[in-house]
């Protein structure tokens, strides 16, 4: 944590020093969505139902992306994809 | 209460008001924006009174009666938030309804000034006064003065605005009443004119913070400087903020008695240093330390002890929190014997809060007191004058034979 500032650099009671829009969120997930492409039918019914919007389909080739960024890990895009494309998965090494 | 040297003094208004009316009348003279607030016995008094001076037009404060004591004091943390002066009271369960949202105020540093009329908790269910109530809250982060009687609870008031809001402080503070004992009893008050108090007090003063846009503004809500209040702090920055609250603490040491001397100079009143407050201590032998109006009572005691040749003291303790810990061991260094005595209780702990917290502060010293600790007062319970001379009486004991036989006793307890 040597980069976090000391208590006497931050401001008063917790007011923010940067824009939310930075705030990656999603760093303390314990699952991961993992994709099996031959599976995927490019329904997007993932996309739709992810409550972060952390999946996009990509614009050239229309295969589905994950914003790791932002997903939580919450799983219900596996669980609610028809074909069972997407499995949640704990990162190797963790 | 001592007389600093006298200035030339404004005309001052003799009032005859109890504690809870003293409060009101003095947090109507520092123009609150708002008052948020849901009634409770031995409080009562302080709102209802208020609210009068609303319906009668002679506040300019916006008057919020709230469904519980948690609203009340949530509405006073958001108001604050916005940059509003603001102002409530509570006691006992209502207190405890707070609890949640007292340690939020401290730890968003809103300034809001909070009077208690000091009530036991329930159960068995009980209306009267002790300190069990605001010794609860010791760790909520919040400056605890406590008063002890309706003059000193007037004047604390005008104080405490003052404190809380100091850029180098911005912590919210309690102005503790004995309930009944102070808040329902009619005594003699000086009061100060409007122009004076408000002088005093002036405007609230915001301590500078920067925002995400990168620009160094004063910390309230205001649409022309956004910035966000109140998140998340996890492992990474919580414990930074906590320690930045010990620190607005030890501002509020030095800020509590510079503005009690400013005080003194306006009004010719003065309560010790503000922090702590003495009575014939400085050739005592036994002493007694105690906080609230017990005070009173005790030093019509020690004036009698002396026509006796008995050398007793009193050490009253006005600021709980920050604690002022140097002063109390300077005031009881030559003391043989001390009993501090507590007006709330600790099961199952070693003693209660004072007692603990002033054992505490000795430790150090290469020289200290034999210390005992008296609990007495629970729910109201009532010693007279000369039940008091009991615990000088034992504290002579301690003092001759250099012992105590024992630590604690429960103080007018039938066993």
């Amino acid at each position: 944590m040597s980069q976090e500032k000391t208590w006497k650099e931050i401001s008063l009671a917790a007011v923010t020093s940067k824009s939310s829009v930075n705030f990656q969120t999603g760093d303390w997930k314990t699952y991961m969505p993992n994709l099996t492409c031959d599976k995927c039918t490019k329904c997007l019914t993932c996309a739709i139902l992810c409550p972060e919007g952390a999946i996009r389909p990509n614009p050239e080739t229309g295969q589905i992306e994950f914003n790791l960024n932002y997903c939580k890990g919450c799983g219900i895009c596996a669980n609610e994809c028809p074909v069972k494309a997407i499995n949640m998965k704990i990162p190797e090494g963790e | 209460m001592t007389q600093p040297q006298q200035q030339e003094q404004p005309k001052q208004k003799i009032v005859a008001m109890n504690g809870d009316e003293a409060i009101a009348y003095a947090v109507k003279q520092c123009d609150v924006d708002v008052v948020a607030a849901y009634p409770i016995t031995p409080q009562t008094i302080i709102v209802e009174k208020f609210s009068e001076y609303v319906a009668n037009g002679e506040v300019q404060t916006e008057y919020v009666c709230t469904e519980s004591e948690h609203s009340a004091i949530t509405a006073c943390l958001a108001a604050g938030a916005t940059g509003a002066r603001t102002f409530t009271a509570s006691a006992s369960a209502g207190l405890a309804l707070m609890h949640e949202i007292l340690f939020v105020t401290a730890g968003a540093r809103i300034p809001v000034v909070l009077a208690v009329a000091n009530r036991a908790l329930s159960s068995p269910i009980n209306i009267h006064g002790d300190h069990s109530d605001s010794m609860a809250e010791r760790d909520s982060g919040w400056i605890h003065i406590y008063a002890e009687n309706a003059q000193e609870a007037y004047d604390s008031i005008i104080q405490a605005f003052k404190i809380a809001e100091d850029p180098t402080v911005s912590l919210p503070i309690f102005i503790g009443v004995d309930g009944f004992t102070i808040s329902h009893t009619l005594e003699r008050v000086d009061t100060l004119t409007d122009e004076v108090v408000q002088t005093f007090v002036g405007q609230r003063q915001y301590p500078t913070v920067t925002t995400h846009e990168g620009k160094t503004v004063p910390f309230k809500l205001d649409p022309a400087n956004p910035m966000t209040m109140g998140p998340i702090a996890l492992q990474n920055y919580y414990y930074e903020f906590k320690r930045q609250q010990e620190e607005a603490m030890k501002n509020a040491y030095k800020k509590i008695q510079q503005i009690h001397n400013e005080y003194a100079q306006i009004s010719g009143r003065s309560y010790g240093n503000g922090l702590i407050d003495t009575y014939k201590l400085d050739d005592a032998e036994i002493a007694i330390t105690v906080i609230g109006s017990t005070a009173g009572t005790l030093k019509d005691i020690v004036d009698q002890l002396r026509d006796e040749g008995i050398k007793a003291g009193i050490l009253r303790i006005r600021t709980f929190r920050p604690f002022p810990a140097e002063e109390i061991q300077k005031a009881l260094q030559n003391i043989k014997a001390v009993a501090v005595m507590d007006k709330s209780m600790s099961p199952g702990g070693l003693g209660s809060t004072l007692f603990s917290e002033i054992r505490n502060a000795l430790y150090d010293q290469k020289q200290h007191p034999i210390i005992v600790n008296y609990i007495f007062g629970l729910g109201g319970r009532d010693s007279s004058p000369q039940d008091f001379r009991k615990i000088y009486a034992d504290l002579c004991q301690i003092a001759k034979t250099g012992q105590a036989e024992k630590t604690i006793t429960y103080f007018g307890l039938r066993e």
